[in-house]
């Protein structure tokens, strides 16, 4: 490798990357500094001689109590982990076995399939809520969690398939052939090797359909209406938000314990996930 | 223990491609068996289908007395090592060789009995414990013949197993799948387009080509005895030397001439040459059966050149050179001292010619 002098990696490569790691992080970092300013230092304008836009003299946990005393925030969280585990897992063991069919077995209309679930996809939930918020009703689902749970699996079982499919396409096909001559039957091959070597991806899968499921605002907006049973992205927005009055404070509060879950997720199984968009290890 | 017998075995892929043609052959109990041919002949497809991967478009196989066309693979009692060895990555060694007996309900002392002899057998005991990504590719190769030796099968299938190793790998590991089968006495069918790794594999050997089954003989008997242009070009490195040549007949005496060449010829070949007389054909001489004129040599199968290229190679020498307007050539004794452009003086060894037809490729 040439030896590349250092203002040019710092000038193409570390200055960019801070520029970056800037712009996706400093929500983040907004979103905590407003959790944690006391209610005195957010109502008032910046123009103050003594305002600290960017951080806090004064940190306090006040927020932090209100949401979880005042609002059902906790029932939130537990019901947004729920639902969004609960309908990831319903995703993915659906989208394992059709992405499996669509990648290996030779049928009428096998490629034609593929594509009208990736189309499925495409549709927007904005239109799809209409049609679906009748039959709700119709199975008197109506703000219990299997409304969710029921409906989120729409937009994540496309999802899951196409992306598995992709993935065991890269799986060598000879494995399973050879687990079929070893006496496996073509069901016992995928489910011991195929399955077992897609961990990967399947995990990223996984990884995101819960992060989709857990973000999830419309249907969740619409299928549940008593308090005790929202979702986190739904309760903290409608319970603290009153006409035009925001409760900063709390909204952020909810908004960082909320992805707290998520956050955790990933970095658990980041390396997995990687591997899981980059394509199988070779055997 | 079992014989294959194949019957006007047929493969027509989805797309209308025709990759196998009328296939027949019967591979002995024990004997090995090895399909060679160019890349794309239909060797793979012929051993899938006797493996139950690949539908049978038509024809028959058996194995044993038992056809075996509609049985799936697990049932047909074969073991295939692949091209890319299909090592299960998740499992370790001893987990990839102990599969097959699970699956086949074993047990558990039977398994860690076979899996033993069977690594002891290859040498790699030591790598029981590894993932097959922790593995050389020599190493991975033994695994994968492992795999397929536990099962005790009665007919071994391999798809060009040496073709991802090193050159002097595949040497060694030739050598050791040969003493391989003398021990275990399985029938097996190898699949390769190397023909030297054919030639001295295989009890006997099948050439394809397109599709086609060309010869199916002994090593030495395919190289002695090519039925075809193509086979005779294709076993034999280097390969065979071909001129394209007229033949005359001046009052009995048949010649083949070409372009300043012209060659009597020999009299165990002028009854079937004869029908040809007037015609094209082409004559097929190994560059073993040339070597430089001496005093000895007659001068109907001698013919002058100049030397082109020479290829010292220590054991041999192989000199290149133009005759009868076709590139040849020749293996010659390294003692003798040469140069390009040298003017030298070729004979041929009439025992040794082949002729064939120019249209058919068949030989005369
Ligand atoms: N699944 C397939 N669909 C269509 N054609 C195929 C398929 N597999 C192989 N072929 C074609 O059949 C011919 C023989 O293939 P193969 O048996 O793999 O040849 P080889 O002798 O190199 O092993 C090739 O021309 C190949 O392109
Ligand atoms: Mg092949």
């Amino acid at each position: 490798m040439l030896i590349e002098r250092k203002w040019k990696k710092w000038l193409y490569f570390y200055l960019p990357m801070a520029v970056f790691i800037l712009f996706t992080l400093f929500p983040f970092y907004w979103m905590a500094v407003t959790a944690l300013r006391p209610d005195h230092e957010l109502y008032r304008t910046w123009r103050q001689a003594s305002a600290t836009p960017f951080w806090t003299l004064e940190p306090t946990l006040e927020h932090f109590r209100g949401l979880l005393q005042t609002t059902a925030f906790p029932k939130w969280l537990w019901n947004t982990m729920l639902i969004a585990l609960v309908s990831t897992v319903i995703s993915l063991i659906c989208g394992m076995f059709a992405g499996y069919a669509l990648a290996r077995l030779k049928f009428r209309g096998s490629e034609f399939l593929g594509t009208a679930i990736f189309v499925t996809y495409l549709v927007p939930q904005t239109l799809l809520f209409i049609p679906l918020a009748d039959i709700i009703r119709d199975l008197h689902l109506g703000n219990t969690p299997w409304a969710l749970m029921l409906t989120y699996p729409t937009f994540l079982i496309p999802f899951c398939t196409w992306l598995l499919m992709g993935y065991f396409k890269t799986i060598p096909k000879e494995l399973e052939e050879c687990a079929r001559i070893d006496g496996a039957t073509r069901f016992g091959a995928m489910v011991r090797i195929i399955f077992p070597v897609a961990i990967p991806g399947i995990l990223s899968a996984g990884i995101f359909a819960f992060t989709l499921s857990w973000n999830e605002f419309i249907y969740a907006l619409i299928f549940m209406s008593s308090a005790d049973l929202k979702t986190v992205p739904v309760g903290v927005v409608s319970e603290l938000i009153r006409g035009d009055i925001f409760f900063w404070g709390q909204l952020m509060a909810g908004a960082l314990l909320g992805s707290i879950p998520v956050a955790l997720v990933y970095s658990f199984f980041v390396e997995y996930y990687v591997t899981g968009l980059t394509g199988s290890v070779k055997g | 223990m079992a014989n294959v017998t194949i019957r006007n075995l047929n493969k027509k892929y989805d797309g209308g491609f025709h990759a196998v043609k009328d296939v027949n052959l019967e591979i002995r109990d024990k004997e090995f068996m090895v399909l060679v041919g160019p890349s794309g002949c239909g060797k793979t497809t012929t051993l899938r289908m006797v493996a139950g991967l690949e539908e049978i478009t038509s024809g028959e196989i058996l194995i044993g007395a038992e056809v075996v066309n509609d049985l799936p693979p697990m049932d047909r009692n074969i073991a295939m090592v692949f091209q890319n060895y299909a090592l299960y990555p998740h499992k370790s060694v001893y987990q990839n060789m102990a599969f097959g007996l699970q699956m086949r309900k074993y047990p558990k002392h039977e398994i860690e009995k076979r899996v033993r002899e069977a690594a002891e057998i290859l040498g790699i005991e030591s790598l029981l414990e590894r993932k097959p990504r922790q593995l050389s590719g020599g190493q991975r190769q033994r695994v994968a013949v492992g795999r397929a030796i536990v099962r005790h099968p009665e007919v071994f299938l391999f798809d060009e197993p040496l073709s991802n190793l090193d050159a002097m790998l595949r040497v060694q590991m030739r050598v050791e799948l040969k003493r391989l089968h003398e021990r275990l006495e399985t029938t097996a069918i190898y699949v390769t387009h190397d023909q030297v790794e054919a030639m001295t594999l295989g009890d006997r050997v099948v050439v394809m080509k397109d599709g086609w089954v060309q010869q199916v003989g002994e090593p030495l008997e395919l190289y002695g005895k090519p039925l075809n242009r193509f086979v005779a070009g294709f076993i034999g490195s280097p390969a065979m030397n071909f001129v394209d040549v007229t033949v005359s007949d001046s009052s009995g005496v048949l010649w083949a001439d070409a372009d300043g060449l012209r060659l009597k010829v020999p009299p165990q070949l002028v009854e079937r040459v004869r029908a040809h007389a007037g015609k094209r054909i082409a004559i097929g001489v190994r560059p073993e059966a040339l070597h430089l004129a001496s005093g000895s040599d007659l001068p109907e199968y001698s013919f002058d050149t100049a030397v082109d290229v020479v290829e010292p190679l220590g054991n041999e020498i192989l000199v290149n050179f133009r005759a009868g307007g076709a590139p040849m050539v020749a293996r010659v004794d390294p003692a003798v001292r040469l140069k390009a452009r040298q003017n030298i003086r070729v004979a041929l060894d009439p025992e040794r010619v082949h002729f064939f037809d120019d249209k058919s490729g068949a030989a005369i």
